[in-house]
């Protein structure tokens, strides 16, 4: 038994992707397991190994974690990416939080029906552009810091960087308005863990192409 | 300044009842100002006081809270209601997202075009009975204990009682194949401080009703 925590989900990024980040950039080791079709996720199901039938699941120091946030929360906890008190861990909730209701738009966006992409696309933007990344841009200018929260790499930090790029890849030009969000991308891509994982090779996940649409319609659809 | 939380809402149940309902059950008083129009929501977003423009918002020990997850977390953390460790935070946390995604959909029901609402109720009920509430019996009849985790009140068990009375009111017999739900129902449901939310008069929301679905629709532009 290695030791290593074990992630079982698609081979794409979904909702497992945050995870992979997170693991990456505190520098653990992870082993992943990929559902190619859809007897395999029937056989999770029934086999007890998913609390509630879904995934992502990642088994981790004797557990069997479900559910994306607790998963997040549990890695952040151990790892020491949740703030030093009470109140710094409430900035970070409020921030991930925030950014997970962006990335469910961007995330959700190719596998938008043909007549509904482009409405779709204007909509992430125009919240990413006016709702999300106004308010990240304001707590790095009004602090001055490298980090989001509390002078100290968070998972906040991770999350954000994930996101900025995920932005981009819908619209290349999105953090033209954002001129410490893009300082923050550079320097945070620079972190040793997180450069690692932003290298080609490494288990980041690709932005799903058509055939993995498909292949996912078919095993969670 | 009261030094009381403040809530800031519509006058109904939607993402802020479980944050009355943690409240409630710490023991903790808390004060609420209603959105009773679109303008009360603009002139909340023109104030500044909205971090991503939503709601809920809670002013608590001089923030103003957004995101309900958030609020939910150091609230239950600050009052001792997370566990007692990283591992049983871990467990609280599944179990709260499990009755999140049950409570979500009961949420949403009445906002349901009505050719789907049937349809709808019925995955409702599916997902209760045969996704959801297996767990908690089972967690329950593992350990054998009163709580879901710890041995010991959590936001866990407050969670599970809004779901299972949230779910009796789409189907009245919903707990008919878990007893032990049925027992931990009467048990938490007698803990003093929710005893007292459950009575009439409390600042319990009732269900929503047609009446209110309008009013959301209006208040929020969908």
């Amino acid at each position: 038994m290695s030791g290593k925590p074990k992630l079982h989900y698609f081979n794409g990024r979904g909702r497992m992707e945050p995870i992979r980040w997170l693991l990456a950039a505190a520098g653990v080791e992870f082993e992943e397991c990929f559902i190619e079709t859809k007897d395999y996720l029937t056989k999770l199901q029934t086999d007890g190994s998913l609390l509630f039938q879904q995934v992502p699941m990642v088994e981790i120091d004797g557990m069997k974690m479900v559910q994306t946030r607790a998963i997040l929360s549990y890695i952040a906890g151990k790892y020491n990416l949740y703030g030093k008190d009470l109140k710094e861990r409430a900035l970070i909730d409020m921030y991930t939080e925030a950014m997970m209701d962006l990335s469910e738009l961007l995330m959700s966006y190719p596998f938008q029906p043909e007549d509904k992409k482009e409405q779709h696309l204007a909509n992430a933007v125009d919240k990413a552009i006016n709702r999300y990344f106004p308010v990240f841009e304001k707590v790095l200018k009004d602090h001055g810091q490298d980090f989001l929260v509390g002078n100290q790499f968070s998972r906040a930090d991770v999350q954000l960087l994930e996101i900025l790029l995920m932005a981009e890849e819908c619209k290349p030009d999105i953090l033209a308005k954002f001129p410490l969000l893009q300082q923050f991308k550079a320097k945070t891509s620079n972190i040793p863990t997180i450069k690692k994982f932003l290298q080609p090779g490494s288990q980041r996940k690709p932005l799903p192409d058509e055939k993995d649409i498909q292949k996912a319609r078919k095993i969670f659809f | 300044m009261a030094g009381k939380p403040k809530l800031h809402y519509t006058n109904g149940r939607g993402k802020m009842e479980s944050i009355r309902w943690l409240l409630a059950a710490a023991g903790v008083e808390f004060e609420e100002e209603f959105i009773e129009t679109k303008e009360d929501l603009e002139k909340l977003r023109n104030d500044g006081v909205l971090m991503f423009q939503q709601v809920p918002m809670v002013e608590i020990d001089g923030m103003k809270m957004v995101q309900t997850r958030a609020i939910l977390s150091y609230i239950a953390a600050k009052y001792n209601l997370y566990g007692k460790d990283l591992k049983e935070r871990a467990w609280i946390d599944m179990y709260v997202e499990g009755t999140t995604d049950l409570m979500g959909m009961i949420m949403y029901h009445p906002f349901q075009p009505a050719d789907a609402k049937e349809k709808n109720l019925a995955l409702i009920i599916e997902r209760a009975t045969t996704r959801y509430f297996p767990v908690y019996e089972k967690a329950l009849k593992d350990h054998g204990q009163d709580y879901l985790v710890g041995n010991k009140l959590s936001w866990a068990d407050i969670h599970l009682l809004e779901a299972i009375l949230m779910a009796e009111e789409c189907k009245p017999d919903i707990l008919s194949a878990f007893p032990l739900l049925q027992a931990f129902k009467g048990r938490t449901s007698n803990i003093p401080t929710i005893k007292k939310f459950l009575q009439p008069g409390s600042q319990r929301k009732p269900q929503t009703d047609e009446k209110f679905v309008a009013i959301v629709r209006k208040i929020f532009n969908f």
